[in-house]
């Protein structure tokens, strides 16, 4: 792999992905529109929302420090860095060796410190409830992440993503009973790190029951866009990830510009389907009592451990 | 058969429901109360006039409700000293509704220890300044005043950890202004007050302005959801006054749009209800069926809300073979779909488990608070004015009035399936017996200070109005009463230990009116 070969490729996916993110954000709103009965909006309606709101003139609260302005574009660097990380379409990326599954752990980890900060910044209430919730759920879903992500580096033999997709996609099919616990847990662990139902809800308009959406309340214009990207951004790299982990068949391999065509298709289908599954069970799950989350969570760090415990008993 | 009062002497008050009047002095009249409470009975509503043009100084009344129906028991209150004894100790729901009276018209209830029970405002929002009452007859409804900053003192929870959330009256949804003030520790609710009257327009000094059949417009307009009810209720209290009795076909008519207007709210909420829980599903099937009814509504009957259908003397609207036939199909059909939705609701093991003791109040506090309608069937209390004492022409249809024991917001789902059932098999029932007759009957005199009654139960609970007829065919004193002066007061209490999250929910489980209180 030639070095320039390995910088295209890592542009062409960073910019790839912050592109079409929302995208996917209107394809899996389409797909909820559906289920409901409801006449479905735009697949760009995302992107119309976000152009508005860069249209708008940012109001901010009189007693926000620096830290509540700096905080969106921190939130979409974290969120870009994290799907730079993240092999998409192909597993030939320089950053990648830079940070690997637990960094990007990390990554997400600051994002969060970032945005419960913010919240508390304004004083009021409801920044400090979402933050207060935010931070209960994310203490619960990081190690579950982790050990979830610990069961696929142990298959591979590192903690490098891209060596750990490398493996996976491209050697002999072989039935990994580890895996499939990891990846229930992982899929409850996306539901619960994108706020969706049924740990919150991002259609709500109720302040008393938001988690994420409490924490950004006070957020206009380009700031709320910027958050509304990342969020975009997280979601499709959480997806993403759980492709690259559990079906990565059909990504390109380090230096095959050939293979990217199907790579893309490949790809598209797969998030197709995932978002339309996504849809699919926030339309059949109403949301948790709150205090269940912790339960849920719980559940999720247990399967990730019994994945990991299965590929010690059957080495595999 | 009259009730018996001690040291009271009952008057009829002519109308379609039994109801009983008598004036007293301040003992008899907190005496004849203490009695009604002792005995089970309820306070309905209470408010105040000014009678200083009469020579009489102010006057209290008290709406009671006993076992034979409606008592209203009036007390003087002498211009130089306008105190009353206080009933929020023997009903709490008088607490707010003594707090108005004083707001409105300068009348204090008073403790036998010589206090004021609770000295806040509760309507006057700092729009008038604390010595004008609106109420009074001498108070220009058309002036203006400085508008002065609202201080008004909440109660503080302390301890260690407890701290306070702010809610409204702005709210991120498009809904009704009221305040919420919670105390809680960690996401735990110790206590919620609400800081309602955010909506006071002056209806009742407009009632004032306008002659009695004007006046029905108007009450079709206090809340919005409840226009059948409040409708209905103030054409009841007219044609008592006047002795006029609509025909057996305005009457089926009249049942058949308030049924309708039950059926409309009933969907409505259900679907809110769903949605609040993120069941989005269930929100669009409901606001689809209530969306459908709405509409036939328009077509059949002209108003989709049918604002303005029910007049004095009668109905504005008729329904022809076709249209019977149409809303018989479509109640038959509502029926299916609701059933289908009714299964998916009850086996939603995730809604069920949001809904499931959340917002909890017992029979007992709902008893002790005076609470009404579908927010009393649901905390044991089977209480329908449809059923008991029964208003024409319920008293045919024989409605059968659903109840549950459990107080939750379950149970509320449950008590409001129950009701949308009953009520499409009331209309049906309703369009097979329906008798011949005029639309409308003309009202007749109505002679200066003759009080008339209404009494309906609403979607929400019972609706009430009272009217007393002024010189020349105007209005002199109406005071229409939401249930949610007594539903609110127990909000308060079935939040208590609940968490922050489950708020909405549990409220929108009662769904009260702040329009229909804040008058």
């Amino acid at each position: 792999m030639t070095t320039t070969t390995g910088i295209a490729f890592q542009l062409l996916q960073s910019l790839f992905v912050v592109l079409i993110a929302p995208l996917l954000m209107g394809w899996v709103n389409r797909c909820r529109a559906w289920l409901q009965n409801r006449r479905a909006p735009s697949l760009l309606l995302p992107y119309y929302a976000m152009a508005k709101l860069f249209h708008k003139d940012a109001v901010i609260a009189r007693d926000a420090s620096p830290l509540f302005r700096l905080t969106p574009y921190v939130l979409f660097g974290c969120m870009w860095l994290a799907a730079g990380i993240v092999p998409v379409l192909a597993t030939a990326l320089p950053f990648a060796p830079a940070a690997d599954v637990i960094a990007l752990v990390g990554v997400f980890a600051l994002a969060r410190v970032f945005s419960a900060l913010a919240a508390m910044d304004i004083g009021t209430s409801f920044g400090g409830l979402g933050a207060r919730r935010e931070m209960l759920i994310g203490f619960l879903a990081e190690p579950a992440m982790l050990m979830t992500l610990f069961t696929a580096a142990f298959i591979s033999g590192s903690t490098q993503l891209t060596t750990i997709v490398n493996t996976l996609a491209h050697r002999a099919f072989e039935v990994h009973p580890s895996l499939l616990f990891a990846a229930v847990a992982f899929l409850m662990v996306l539901l619960a790190e994108n706020a969706r139902i049924p740990i919150d809800n991002p259609t709500t308009h109720l302040e008393l029951t938001m988690v994420h959406e409490a924490m950004i309340l006070e957020y206009s214009a380009r700031h709320l866009a910027l958050i509304e990207w990342a969020v975009a951004i997280k979601l499709f790299a959480y997806m993403t990830l759980g492709i690259a982990l559990f079906l990565p068949w059909g990504i390109a391999a380090a230096g095959d510009w050939a293979a990217l065509p199907l790579a893309v298709v490949a790809l598209g289908v797969k998030l197709a389907l995932a978002g339309a599954g996504l849809a699919l069970l926030e339309s059949l799950l109403a949301k948790l009592r709150l205090f269940l989350a912790p339960e849920f969570l719980s559940a999720a760090f247990l399967l990730a451990v019994l994945g990991m415990l299965m590929h010690f008993l059957v080495r595999g | 058969m009259t009730p018996t009062l001690p040291n009271i002497v009952l008057a009829p008050v002519s109308g379609a429901v039994p109801a009983w009047r008598a004036e007293a002095d301040a003992a008899h009249w907190r005496a004849a109360c203490e009695h009604v409470a002792q005995a089970g009975g309820r306070l309905a509503a209470l408010w105040a006039s000014d009678e200083r043009a009469r020579g009489t100084g102010y006057r209290v009344c008290a709406l009671l409700v006993v076992h034979e129906g409606l008592v209203c028991l009036e007390l003087r209150v002498p211009q130089d000293a306008p105190v009353y004894p206080d009933l929020a100790a023997l009903f709490p729901a008088a607490g707010r509704m003594q707090r108005a009276a004083f707001d409105l018209v300068g009348v204090r209830a008073l403790r036998p220890e010589g206090d004021v029970p609770d000295p806040r405002p509760w309507l006057r929002h700092g729009a008038w300044p604390e010595d004008a009452f609106p109420l009074r007859r001498d108070f220009e409804a058309a002036g203006t005043f400085p508008t002065e900053l609202d201080r008004y003192r909440f109660v503080k929870v302390e301890g260690e950890g407890v701290h306070e959330i702010p809610v409204g009256p702005v709210h991120a949804g498009t809904i009704e202004p009221g305040h919420f003030r919670f105390s809680i520790v960690g996401e735990k609710l110790l206590r919620l007050e609400e800081r309602l009257g955010y909506k006071h327009k002056g209806i009742e000094k407009r009632f004032t302005a306008l002659s009695l059949e004007d006046g029905a417009r108007l009450a079709g307009r206090i809340s919005g959801d409840s226009t059948v009810a409040y409708a209905w209720a103030y054409a009841m209290a007219l044609e008592g006054i006047t002795g006029a009795q609509p025909s057996a076909r305005a009457l089926g008519l009249r049942a058949l749009l308030l049924e309708r207007e039950r059926v409309a709210n009933h969907l409505g909420d259900l679907g809110y209800l769903g949605n609040d829980c993120a069941l989005a599903f269930g929100f669009a099937q409901f606001w689809r069926m209530k969306e459908d009814l709405l509409r036939a509504n328009q077509a059949l009957f002209g108003h989709r809300y049918l604002m303005d259908r029910i007049v004095p003397g009668g109905v504005r609207c008729d329904v022809d073979a076709a249209g019977a036939k149409r809303l018989v199909g479509e109640a038959l059909r509502l029926k299916d779909e609701l059933r289908a939705m009714r299964s998916i609701y009850y086996n939603h093991a995730g809604l069920q488990d949001r809904c499931i003791t959340t917002g909890r109040l017992t029979p007992r506090n709902a008893a002790r608070l005076g609470v009404v309608g579908l927010a009393a069937r649901a905390s044991g209390h089977a209480m329908d004015a449809r059923a008991h004492p029964g208003f024409a022409p319920y008293d045919r249809f024989s409605p059968k009035v659903a109840s549950h024991r459990n107080g939750d917001v379950a149970a509320r789902i449950v008590v409001r399936f129950e009701e949308a059932f009953e009520s499409l098999r009331l209309q049906r029932v309703i369009l097979e017996q329906l008798a011949d007759g005029p639309r409308q009957v003309p009202l007749g005199a109505a002679p200066e200070g003759a009080f008339g009654l209404g009494w309906v139960e609403g979607w929400r609970g019972e609706v009430i109005v009272a009217l007393e007829a002024g010189a020349d065919g105007r209005t002199r004193r109406c005071h229409p009463h939401d249930p949610s002066w007594q539903n609110w007061p127990a909000l308060e209490h079935a939040v208590i230990g609940n968490i922050v999250p489950d708020f909405p929910l549990i409220n929108k489980s009662f769904n009260l009116s702040y329009s229909g209180q804040d008058l």
